[in-house]
């Protein structure tokens, strides 16, 4: 690979710029024209004010930078959780420029409450939806500055010059420049209104599998994650919070907390009771030998009641989130008819990295570092929290091991800004392992009843699901949209559809889990639609394929799976394929998995998966997020429960919620569709399908039906 | 509390650690090599990896007192900049995602093949049993490992 300048955070950047800072944006803006400063370009279109008379060529740029020697710098304002933002985002930008790909450097941005816009990483939406088009504009029309830079120093025509790798050429007279010659003319110039974006067929970067920038520094240990940072004067605490859910604090005696060696001062903080520490091990210890007295609350329930009550809850009426045609009549009058309930556990995130956070708050200003994917919120809840204004509060945003939406959290940000504000010195909260998995923010439980018709042809006419679970959103509508995606949105086209959900208000607390509601909705309607196929007595590939023809991207996905599966062929005996598909979040999927059943345990031998996710930026990436979130997906089918035990959560730490490990990796075959059709989701679709197509597999193989996850071996006997 | 001394990536360090410290929170704490990660704190994840005497052990359940006068490595002292031929495989195999427990699977993979200079996938599974990646990177892990051991 080319040896890739990185700059982990943007402190290097801040160094480089110190010419630049240490004054307001607007002088930011007003030094950013000096000559020798190069070219800056945002998304925004500069608007001339009452600048006027005063040399202001251009508005800065939050995205790129183009230095008099040619180095390109691009910053990126969204969070690098391991789905490789860092590289594509760039490869976007540069890919319109026509730039030196050995010349970019990336920048990961500070939070900014407007420069970059939502930076907030969640939902796959950093190429779909956040920066496709923005990075697309923002490198093309850098380029079509320097090219009429070019045009005026060589006096030729704009038309009659080519740009590539970091240089404008003049063909006819052999003559070339580099962007770096050409950046300090090109800031003069004003920003075109809306420069020529390239035709896909002319893309060089964009579709190939560069050598991704962070690789480097993730195989050497010099990638800067939230634990890592040491900034002078830094003090560790670890924060213990109430184990039962809305419980607190009723007393504490921390003499023995005191007493352990290297424990500087144990602090009250509004989750919990932080103790802070010379280093780490002596946090843990003086943890250890708190001695508190919790006032519990009211929440005392087990998972069995939680189960009951989710039944009790889906005897009631529901609010209409799908209703078409009519279900009752298409029911009453199917040829065939099936029934079935199905049940998903809470599941924590269970990131490698743990949730900390790393403050300094000074009288007047707040510094924080944390491996966030909201770097937004956490400026804010900082500002909140310490009575700054949110420009006095700068956010440098780490590397993150593993985000999955519990990074989009403030719970951990509030523990280390009101222990630093507490103590007076910069402090990194970490929190170990167990209070990670017993206060996150789990993918709720789900129930869902499900009644299916079939016809006196075979094919499914009417489909009626009820959803109980907890909300996500945050909202309080008769609907939350993430607790019945996956099923409200289904891409079968089943001629009477009713789905209603049936909202759960219960004390635990819940959250976004990569891929969010299809995690669990999508087994339920997979393995469901695996019911009828089979009352129908149909392949459920075939079932599936003629309920596609309203989505032919999803349907194409599907009919690749099963021939790169060999769907239909035979397998030796003892072992059998299970399919499913999903669209979630732009991306359109298909899974297959194999299966077998040795000496009472599963096994998941290969697992083929078919994947269009629109215009690819980095196949390799892709590549490795389908595998990486089948490898999530059937974590969660083999292993992942939270239960439940009297208010608190009962697991603690990797040995009783397990995780799929080396020897359990099936072969995975992803194949990619290109086209380029707009950028979908790539870093969650892969996740909803695999734990259907290995249930489904599993009724292949046992004729046992599967509808409670995490699937044990012992269900195979017990399942009708 | 008697000063340990402590050989780390080839340097000799005098310090003043509880001696219950476990290797992990010295590594990182009092030696800023924080390379090494905390996963688990209970050796189920491998993320704090690193080789002590030449054999890989988890750094955080591992007693700073217990290491006496075996030299440890971490994922610093495995080579100086990244050409250890277990870096080089899992840099040409684009192992990593978001990278916070490849330093352990690295130092455990490398283990492997200071011992075994040629791995069959079951050697592999054991060598790797006790490593977890959230991210699910362990195909291109066990490519890594066999390249690794072809290219030597």
């Amino acid at each position: 690979m080319s040896d890739h300048p990185v700059i982990p955070t943007q402190s290097e950047a801040k160094a480089r710029d110190l010419q630049l800072t240490k004054v307001d944006r607007r002088d930011f803006i007003k030094l950013g024209a000096v000559a020798g400063t190069g070219l800056l370009l945002g998304i925004r279109l500069p608007e001339r004010g009452a600048a006027g008379a005063r040399r202001v060529p251009l508005e800065p740029n939050a995205f790129l930078r183009i230095d008099p020697n040619g180095d390109v710098t691009i910053w990126v304002a969204r969070s690098d959780m391991g789905q490789g933002v860092r590289t594509a985002l760039p490869m976007i930008v540069a890919d319109e420029l026509d730039a030196d790909w050995s010349k970019v450097r990336v920048v990961q941005a500070d939070a900014h409450a407007s420069k970059y816009g939502r930076m907030m990483t969640v939902g796959s939406t950093s190429v779909r939806n956040g920066a496709w088009m923005p990075l697309r504009r923002a490198g093309a029309s850098a380029r079509e500055m320097l090219v009429a830079a070019a045009a005026t120093r060589l006096g030729v025509a704009a038309s009659e010059l080519r740009t590539e790798n970091g240089r404008v050429t003049h063909a006819a007279t052999k003559r070339s420049l580099g962007y770096g010659e050409l950046a300090d003319a090109a800031a003069a110039l004003s920003v075109p209104a809306s420069p020529r974006l390239k035709d896909p067929s002319q893309f060089k970067l964009i579709g190939t599998s560069v050598a991704q920038v962070d690789l480097k520094d993730k195989v050497n240990g010099k990638a800067m994650f939230g634990t890592d940072v040491r900034p002078p004067g830094l003090l560790f605490a670890t924060v213990v919070h109430p184990p039962v859910f809305g419980a607190k604090v009723a007393s504490f005696n921390d003499a023995k907390a005191r007493a352990v060696p290297g424990v500087r001062q144990v602090v009250r903080v509004a989750q919990g009771i932080s103790v802070v520490a010379d280093n780490t091990w002596a946090a843990l210890k003086g943890a250890r030998a708190l001695e508190i007295t919790w006032d519990n609350g009211a929440f005392a329930m087990d998972s069995a009641d939680i189960s009951r009550e989710f039944v009790r809850l889906a005897e009631g009426a529901g609010a209409p989130a799908k209703q078409e045609g009519d279900v009752d009549a298409a029911l009453a009058r199917a040829a065939k008819k099936v029934q079935a309930t199905y049940e998903a556990p809470y599941l924590a995130h269970a990131t490698m990295e743990p949730m900390n956070c790393t403050a300094d708050v000074r009288r007047d200003r707040c510094e924080i570092w944390v491996p966030t994917q909201n770097p937004q919120g956490t400026q804010s809840a900082a500002a909140r929290l310490t009575g700054l204004s949110a420009d006095a509060v700068t956010v440098h945003v780490t590397y993150l091991g593993c985000g999955w939406g519990r990074r989009s959290r403030m719970d951990f940000v509030e523990d280390a800004v009101e222990t630093s504000m507490k103590v007076g010195a910069p402090v990194q909260v970490l929190w170990t392992r167990e209070e990670d998995m017993q206060h996150d923010f789990y993918r709720p439980a789900a129930y869902m009843r499900l009644e299916g018709g079939v016809d006196g042809s075979g094919r499914a006419s009417a489909l009626r699901a009820k959803v109980v679970a907890q909300g996500i959103s945050g909202g309080r509508g008769a609907i939350d949209g993430p607790a019945v995606a996956g099923i409200a949105d289904m891409q079968y086209t089943i001629p009477n559809v009713r789905v209603d959900y049936v909202r759960a208000d219960l004390a635990v607390p819940v959250g976004y889990w990569r891929s969010v509601g299809p995690s669990q909705n999508t087994f339920m309607l997979e393995s469901f639609i695996d019911e009828m196929a089979h009352a129908a007595r149909r392949d459920p590939f075939e079932f599936r394929r003629e309920m596609l023809g309203g989505n032919p991207r999803l349907k194409h996905v599907l009919e690749v799976a099963a021939e790169l599966s060999g769907w239909g062929t035979p397998l030796p005996n003892g072992r059998a394929r299970g399919i499913a598909v999903v669209e979630d979040k732009g991306g359109l999927v298909a899974e297959v998995a194999e299966v077998s059943l040795e000496n009472g345990r599963i096994h998941v031998h290969k697992v083929t998966c078919a994947a269009d996710c629109g215009q690819i930026i980095h196949p390799g990436i892709v590549e490795a997020q389908m595998s990486g979130s089948i490898v999530a997906g059937l974590t969660a089918a083999l292993y992942g429960e939270i239960t439940i035990e009297k208010g608190r959560v009962k697991q603690g730490n990797f040995d009783d919620y397990q995780m799929l490990r080396m020897a359990e990796m099936p072969e995975i075959a992803v194949h990619i569709v290109k086209n380029h059709e707009e950028p979908g989701g790539v870093g969650e679709p892969g996740v909803p399908a695999i734990a259907p197509a290995v249930a489904n597999a599993l009724f292949a193989l046992t004729g046992k039906r599967i509808r409670r996850l995490p699937i044990r071996a012992e269900m195979l006997s017990a399942a009708r | 509390m008697a000063p340990i001394t402590l050989t780390v990536n080839g340097r000799r360090h005098q310090l003043n650690v509880e001696p219950d410290t476990p290797l992990l929170w010295v590594l990182r704490d009092a030696l800023g090599l924080t390379g090494t990660k905390y996963g688990c704190g209970i050796a189920q994840c491998g993320a704090c990896t690193v080789h002590v005497g030449g054999r890989p052990v988890r750094s955080c359940a591992t007693p700073v007192s217990n290491v006496g006068t075996n030299p440890v490595t971490t994922i610093e002292g495995l080579s100086a900049d990244a050409t250890h031929r277990v870096q080089k495989a899992w840099i040409a195999e684009e192992v990593p995602q978001c990278g916070y427990c490849q330093s352990g699977m690295i130092m455990s993979a490398a283990a492997l093949l200071a011992s075994n200079t040629n791995p069959g996938d079951a050697d592999i599974d054991r060598a790797m049993a006790r490593n977890i990646c959230r991210c699910g990177t362990y195909d291109r892990v066990r490519r890594a490992v066999h390249r690794a051991a072809k290219e030597g």
